[in-house]
């Protein structure tokens, strides 16, 4: 696909520069654009298997250290997000489910719906005039402040600039998590489990904490895990907006130059995380759910 | 042996529907329905699958869903019940066998379960208790941790009922405890439901299986398109001529070893304003199809018929 895009990455990088016809025609060969396509595939999964991921077009470090760099900012911007999304999402959801149809469960309700359907980067954009040019609570943008070093950046510099782009990143994930929650709960408060635990004489707030919640957690698990790859697509546009320099970012930016080495090293790498995700997802499901233990385990 | 435990006064059970948009329909399930079960007695009610037998039952225990309203009074031990009455003695005095191990929560220990959310002192003994009645009904003590998924249905069965009667309640409330079972485990449960009636508790049982009513009931109440028709004593099924109402009598005439002898006609699911038996009647006056039946006493059976001592031919 980027062999078919218009972009011509020594163009790109060489407008930069100013670079003469020589120079362009040397960066030519340099960066090999003319082999063929089969011929490059060929060389890149063979170096893949050597664990050389090449070196990035427009950063001119090796691609590895590109994504360790900016993988681990966006990987704690994500975590601390899916966090949050998690915990506040699945509380307003059993909240919500256990109220069904009181005005509480129509304002978590409404609220979820309103997340649900406006895109995260408009929310982005909306917390950002709130709290940096209205407020004027948190920077604009940036991970660093302007005028200092990166490796001067103290650890609180930072944390202060995570916390819009964190907070945008939860508020998107908490609506469907939310709104899950609830509706499972609503189901099970509609089971024949639930109408013999009343029966029994369970309060409701009993019953919801004993039966609603464990069997609300396992699907609820699943989703979270599931949403990783939205993560990653919400981290991106974030990013974008509060200018934090994420994976997100780093894949726009090769995107648009045609840094193909670092783009198919992302594309990997945000493979193999929602791939992890899923997997995290399966073996959790063993420890919550009796049914998913083997024989030996008991 | 006579003492009234509870005692149903022309409860009818409905439904707010909405149907086609925002119309607001009003499902008449259960209508005008008067019974009572004495201590030490069986009472079962006898109805087709589906005729919505089990509401009284959810009824009873306050259980109804929000769009179900009760009218009409329940009362137990001559007090009438209230939704807050209901709640402070369901699962201590009055207890209910559910149908099926659906009924149980899929992700719990059966013994957890069993003793619902008790913590500290009051668990130890609660545990006791669960394993000593889970004994009596031959549970061994593995089944105590076991999940309801890993239960048979002869177990699942054992459960329910152990569980539902871990308070020692008066009043047990007996929801379809047979179908699907094999014929071993029917017999335990019907075992199992007259050593109740032994220990002086009173039980009402809802079923359609009329082989299990006419086994174990003391008496017999016969539910009809949403009402109760007949209410008599069991042995007098034996003698379709002790009988009152035609339908009861072609239900027994139906039975294959009373010359399985078949009555046409299904039914009715509308409300209709005169009998609920009048198209299938064969005793049927022109006064039955305008004019509803009230269930009036008979001697010690209760009938809702205009024409049940007349003959008509």
């Amino acid at each position: 696909m980027i062999e078919l895009s218009p972009i011509d990455p020594v163009k790109s990088y060489a407008a930069e520069m100013g670079a003469s016809v020589q120079q362009i025609a040397a960066l030519r060969s340099y960066w090999q654009v003319d082999v063929p396509t089969y011929q490059k595939l060929i060389d890149w999964l063979l170096d893949l298997l050597q664990l050389n991921l090449g070196v990035s077009l427009i950063y001119r470090i090796p691609v590895i250290k590109v994504i360790a760099d900016k993988f681990t900012a966006s990987a704690i911007l994500m975590l601390t997000s899916w966090i949050i999304s998690g915990v506040f999402g699945f509380s307003l959801g059993i909240i919500a489910g256990a109220k069904e149809g009181s005005w509480v469960d129509k304002i978590i309700k409404g609220y979820c719906y309103l997340l649900q359907s406006s895109p995260a980067f408009w929310i982005g954009l909306i917390i950002m005039m709130i709290f940096s040019v209205y407020l004027k609570w948190f920077p604009i943008g940036l991970a660093v402040p302007v005028g200092t070093l990166a490796s001067d950046v103290t650890f609180f510099d930072w944390l202060y600039r995570l916390i819009l782009p964190a907070f945008t990143l939860s508020i998107v994930g908490i609506a469907s998590i939310a709104l899950y929650t609830r509706d499972r709960l609503v189901n099970i408060l509609n089971s024949d489990y639930f109408l013999f635990a009343r029966a029994r004489g369970e309060s409701h707030w009993s019953i919801i904490k004993r039966h609603g919640i464990r069997n609300v957690l396992l699907p609820a698990i699943t989703l979270q895990f599931m949403s990783f790859s939205e993560l990653f697509g919400g981290a991106v546009l974030v990013e974008q907006i509060f200018s934090y320099p994420g994976i997100g970012q780093a894949t726009v930016a090769a995107g648009l130059r045609s840094d193909v080495p670092l783009l198919l090293a992302i594309v990997l790498i945000s493979t193999v995380f929602v791939f992890v995700g899923n997997t995290m997802a399966d073996v959790l499901y063993k420890y919550v759910d009796p049914r998913m233990r083997g024989e030996d385990d008991e | 042996m006579s003492e009234e435990l509870l005692s149903v006064k022309n409860v009818s059970i409905s439904f707010t529907q909405y149907v086609q948009g925002l119309n607001q329909h009003e499902l008449k399930v259960i209508s005008d329905l008067s019974l009572d079960v004495k201590k030490g007695e069986v009472v079962a009610i006898l109805g087709s699958s589906g005729s919505g037998k089990s509401l009284l039952a959810h009824a009873i225990l306050g259980i109804l869903p929000e769009n179900g309203t009760c009218e009409g009074d329940i009362c137990y031990k001559n007090e009438v019940l209230t939704q807050q009455k209901k709640e402070a003695i369901r699962g201590k005095e009055i207890c209910l066998i559910p149908q099926s191990v659906n009924f149980l929560d899929p992700l719990m220990k059966v013994k957890e379960q069993a003793i619902g959310d008790v913590k500290g002192e009051e668990r130890e003994e609660a545990l006791r208790k669960q394993r000593e009645i889970f004994s009596k009904y031959g549970l061994a003590e593995e089944v105590d941790d076991l999940y309801p998924f890993e239960l048979s249905g002869g177990m699942a069965r054992k459960v329910l009922l152990s569980t539902a009667l871990l308070s020692n309640p008066e009043l047990v409330v007996a929801d379809e405890p047979t179908p699907g079972l094999d014929e071993k485990s029917v017999k335990e449960t019907i075992m199992d439901i007259k050593n109740l009636k032994e220990e002086g508790k009173g039980v009402l049982l809802i079923t359609h299986d009329i082989n299990v009513a006419l086994e174990i009931a003391d008496r017999i109440a016969i539910f009809y398109s949403g009402f109760v028709i007949e209410i008599n004593k069991t042995e007098n099924f034996a003698d379709t001529g002790k009988l009152l109402h035609p339908y009861t009598k072609s239900l027994i005439e139906a039975l294959p070893r009373n010359g399985f002898k078949l009555t046409e006609g299904v039914q009715p699911l509308e409300e209709v304003p005169g009998c609920v038996y009048y198209d299938n009647c064969p005793i049927k006056s022109d006064f039955c199809k305008e004019n509803r039946p009230n269930l009036i006493k008979c001697g010690d059976a209760m009938i809702r018929c205009h024409n049940y001592d007349k003959e008509v031919k």
